[in-house]
């Protein structure tokens, strides 16, 4: 991304949708990520494998495909827009992604976690125990940068935008860190990946 | 503001107390990965106490630097990490419930909860802190 060179105040002040204050949790959203949250803990009391299954590997997929699109794909066009239009797409974005990403983590990493018990794979008779135990790594590593780097930026993009003067290097230097935060976690899921179809096969 | 002013600001100085506090997560996640590639036996407390000694520590250390900050939107930063630790506390309270709940005791249950405490800490101030490095004081 190149370095902001304008002031962007009032750039995307066009319309009565642009001026209505930035979302920074999308409140509507959040009895859907309760009932979310709700199966994946019943998914875990009654030990169904099915449901298990589901939310590690469909959560699983979705999480990278998520942070694939936004590391590769959206962040090199996001670099390439206007100012008015980038922070116009980071308002519609990030609300959305506050709620998200952590539930799809959640829904991955819990699943995951009591389908390994489950299955005897956190024994450290498993034959391909080692290999559970580098998954242990790649998402402590994941979670790290996530919490670290990627969840603050995210917050804190929010909180900029919702400013009457919005500083436009903040938001550029806030994106920047977010998407190539989210690219190197996409990256290493595809370590997780190589992980979870060996253990599985 | 002026652009190049605007620049600034996004790019000043401030303790490097992001990487601290994410020392500080990483080396709990470290001794969680110790101890749960243990399981279901129990693996030597010393390297997770010691992980974790050293994980308190540097978030210690962060605390210290960014308390000696002037210049700094303390109401900010309270105000996010405050509601942030909310939504940890919650989900801290889960995790121990799940330890209880699997028959975790004695001195791993202390340690467990211990990394716990600090990891419920790091995530509360390093979102507190990002947003509130951008703000302005005056």
């Amino acid at each position: 991304m190149a370095a902001v060179e304008h002031p962007v105040a009032g750039a995307a002040h066009e319309s009565p949708d642009r001026d209505a204050p930035v979302e920074i949790l999308p409140v509507k959203a959040l009895p859907l990520v309760g009932l979310v949250v709700a199966a994946v803990v019943a998914a875990i009391g009654t030990n169904s494998r099915w449901a298990l299954d589901f939310f590690h590997v469909a959560g699983g997929g979705i999480w990278t495909a998520l942070d694939l699109f936004l590391g590769f794909v959206l962040g090199p066009i996001l670099g390439r827009l206007s100012i008015p239009a980038r922070i116009e797409l980071t308002k519609k974005l990030m609300p959305k992604l506050v709620l998200i990403i952590p539930v799809l983590v959640t829904m991955t990493l819990a699943a995951g976690f009591q389908l390994a018990r489950y299955n005897g794979m956190l024994d450290t008779s498993y034959a391909r125990h080692a290999w559970v135990v580098a998954s242990f790594a790649v998402v402590g590593v994941m979670a790290v940068i996530a919490i670290g780097l990627l969840e603050p930026a995210n917050i804190a993009v929010l909180f900029e935008l919702r400013k009457p003067q919005p500083n436009g290097a903040v938001i550029e230097k806030l994106m920047r860190r977010f998407i190539f935060t989210a690219g190197i976690t996409g990256a290493m899921q595809i370590g997780t990946l190589i992980i979870m179809t060996r253990l599985a096969s | 503001m002026s652009a190049p002013d605007q620049v600034a600001w996004a790019n000043r100085k401030v303790p490097p107390v992001t990487a601290l506090w994410m020392l500080s997560l990483a080396l709990i996640a470290g001794g969680v990965s110790y101890l749960a590639a243990y399981l279901p036996k129990r693996a030597p407390l010393g390297p997770a106490v010691g992980l974790l000694a050293a994980s308190a520590i540097v978030l210690g250390a962060g605390v210290v630097l960014l308390a000696r900050q002037r210049q700094f939107a303390w109401q900010r930063f309270r105000q996010v990490a405050g509601w942030t630790l909310l939504a940890y506390v919650v989900i801290a309270g889960m995790i121990e419930y799940a330890f209880v709940y699997d028959h975790t005791h004695g001195a791993v249950l202390v340690v467990m909860t211990s990394m716990l405490f600090v990891f419920m800490l790091a995530p509360p101030l390093l979102v507190g802190f990002t947003v509130a490095r951008f703000e302005h004081t005056s």
